[in-house]
């Protein structure tokens, strides 16, 4: 789906008030659209109709365990670093029925659930959750079994993502590699200045879909502004891991006492796991419907901070927070070298944001690696 | 295939969790072929001495007279499940465990207390008799009881929850409370079944199903505190409907001591 980096791309400018164009474009090839809306006091993905909805003068707050919105009165839609949730649960669904069982008799029949796959384009995506998009393929996607249900979202989706010209107190991208500019699954990027966008392709359908708009090129006046917004995002940023791959670190403090610190502040609540955008695990369970007659096996969203995580039959192998959140840690930030060829952190922020005590994965990472790590 | 047999009885308790299953009552009349209620007051079923295969206990045990009855209730029952908050842990009526003196409470609250046979402590049945499956919440949700029956009438244990409220939250959807509104949940430290509802509709949850799997009181407090709850409303918040439970006691009485 991405450009290839020595073919030269045509930036052009879309103007705030043409976005409804792109949208329209998008819906009249089958795409229900998705977009940021302000819900409940935070920025969501949500389906939309018309750019109207999206967050229009919004800047966001985040700090350790705190977001707030305020309203800057301005027109620009996406000078906000992220909300709760990157795109997971639109691929990755919170709960799904894999498949239905039911009697025919003395015999048991089993039934693939339908997958709902139409097709979804997202207008808004950034970066850190476009490099965790990547990763989630490789898990639900690489194998020798791809998951059906992923494949057939994945497969339908149409990426319109946004480069990041805000950063949050609590975005590390920079220290990942995995922002504030997306690199490469898109179809289309934009970066957003004072009176719109400066568009560019990073596909074939989404040069069609910039094509059909008619619009102006960007000109080097406005490249230069993006970009320079885009780099000023990215050196605002204060917040990072101390190296890229800690797993030799972190495997030779698994006795570090700052585990058995963090144990104490940290309420095991799986907050962390559930809105980072990489994590995937899940469980898988029976419930009996219709008197007993049928059953339906489903999986929803699990955490390693669960206690039916660690539970192996008749042994829990991690019987306390101190390991569980260890457990988090040392996986996602080494044991993933080995799974996927790179951390599965992608610096989003969302585990400082959103943990109800606000523990940061940088400090505590910092301090059991020690911050002379490479 | 035989009919599973059902009782559902009544201890010291509001009536709210039997509602609960009142409130699917066509559902569960449809499971006519399968379940059998032999006791089951107010749906007009009253045997209550009979042996049946699963029996649901409502309430807390919270009289002389409950001692007795749940003992023998418990010789009837193959299966006995407890639900909701009073039965499970205590209920609100527990708080009197807290005191000196729990009978106290009755001559401030009763114009004839002689009248009142109490003990001076409400307990969870678990306190006086084994029990095979406790489903939480102050009601029990609806679902999970009719889940259950249908679990229970073949043969398996139901699926029962422990993670926090957190997970559910996460799973439909729900923003933050605490994060993003400042708001007091006590979502982290209570355990999931409910279906969020309360963070749903955008308030704290208040812990009604009792503590999680894995309970960092502390933690909690010491967020509440930040948030600008005294010691007295953050013990106010553990030792509430599920007081009796023990986490939960132990964090109140810490946040209460330290004031």
């Amino acid at each position: 789906m991405s450009r290839q980096p020595d073919v030269p791309s045509s930036m052009v400018f879309l103007p705030h008030e043409g976005l409804s164009g792109l949208l329209d474009h998008l819906r009249s090839e089958g795409y229900r659209c998705l977009g940021p809306v302000v819900r409940d006091g935070a920025i969501q993905m949500e389906p939309v109709a018309h750019p109207d909805a999206f967050p229009i003068g919004f800047r966001d707050r985040q700090e350790k365990g705190t977001y707030a919105l305020e309203d800057a009165g301005d027109a620009r839609m996406f000078a906000f670093a992220n909300g709760p949730q990157g795109l997971k649960p639109w691929l990755f669904s919170p709960r799904e029925t894999l498949w239905h069982v039911a009697r025919r008799g003395t015999a048991l029949a089993f039934e693939p659930a339908e997958i709902d796959a139409a097709p979804l384009a997202v207008i808004g995506i950034r970066s850190c959750d476009l490099a965790a998009i990547a990763i989630q393929d490789r898990h639900f996607l690489g194998g020798a079994r791809p998951d059906p249900a992923y494949a057939a979202r994945r497969g339908g989706l149409f990426v319109v993502a946004v480069n990041c010209t805000h950063a949050g107190p609590t975005c590390f991208c920079v220290s990942t590699g995995d922002g504030p500019a997306a690199r490469a699954g898109f179809d289309v990027a934009l970066t957003e200045l004072e009176d719109g966008f400066v568009a560019a392709a990073g596909s074939e359908r989404g040069e069609r879909a910039l094509a059909g708009l008619g619009l102006a090129p960007a000109g080097g006046a406005r490249e230069a502004a993006a970009h320079e917004r885009v780099a000023a995002a990215g050196s605002a940023q204060t917040r990072s891991l101390p190296g890229r791959d800690l797993q030799a670190a972190l495997l030779a403090n698994l006795l570090h006492p700052r585990w058995e610190a963090v144990a104490g502040r940290c309420l095991s609540c799986g907050n962390c796991t559930l809105v980072c955008p990489t994590c995937f695990c899940h469980c898988e369970r029976e419930e009996v419907s219709s008197g007993g007659a049928s059953a339906e096996h489903y999986r929803e969203w699990d955490s390693c901070f669960s206690e039916g995580h660690a539970f192996i039959h008749g042994l829990q192998v991690r019987p306390d927070i101190r390991s569980r959140y260890r457990q988090w840690l040392t996986h996602k930030l080494g044991g993933w070298h080995d799974q996927f060829g790179r951390s599965g952190c992608v610096g989003c922020g969302r585990c400082i944001t959103w943990c109800p005590v606000g523990i940061d994965i940088t400090e505590e990472a910092a301090a059991v690696c020690g911050a002379a790590t490479p | 295939m035989a009919r599973l047999r059902v009782s559902v009885h009544k201890f010291s308790s509001c009536d709210g969790c039997q509602l609960a299953l009142l409130n699917r009552v066509e559902e569960v009349m449809r499971l006519a072929d399968r379940v059998a209620f032999v006791h089951f007051a107010e749906l007009g079923y009253v045997n209550p001495d009979a042996p049946v295969d699963v029996a649901f206990v409502e309430g807390s045990v919270s009289t002389p007279e409950e001692v007795m009855r749940i003992r023998e209730l418990r010789k009837n029952a193959r299966t006995l499940v407890t639900i909701g908050a009073c039965a499970t842990a205590g209920g609100i009526q527990a708080l009197r465990n807290l005191q000196a003196d729990g009978r106290a409470w009755v001559a401030a609250l009763y114009p004839s207390p002689e009248h009142v046979s109490l003990l001076g402590t409400s307990h969870a049945i678990s306190r006086y008799v084994a029990v095979d499956l406790e489903l939480w919440g102050c009601p029990v949700d609806s679902r999970q009881v009719f889940s259950a029956i249908q679990a229970l009438a073949l043969g398996v244990m139901p699926i029962n929850p422990r993670d926090s409220v957190c997970m559910a939250c996460k799973r439909e959807g729900n923003v933050c409370v605490l994060v993003a509104h400042g708001a007091p949940c006590m979502g982290p430290v209570t355990r999931s079944g409910c279906g969020a509802l309360c963070p749903r509709f955008g308030r704290a949850c208040y812990a009604c199903y009792g503590p999680s799997e894995q309970v960092n009181g502390l933690a909690l407090t010491q967020r509440l505190a930040s948030l600008g709850l005294d010691p007295d409303a953050i013990a106010r918040r553990f030792l509430s409907i599920n007081n009796a439970a023990g986490p939960f006691t132990e964090a109140g009485l810490r946040a209460r001591a330290s004031q």
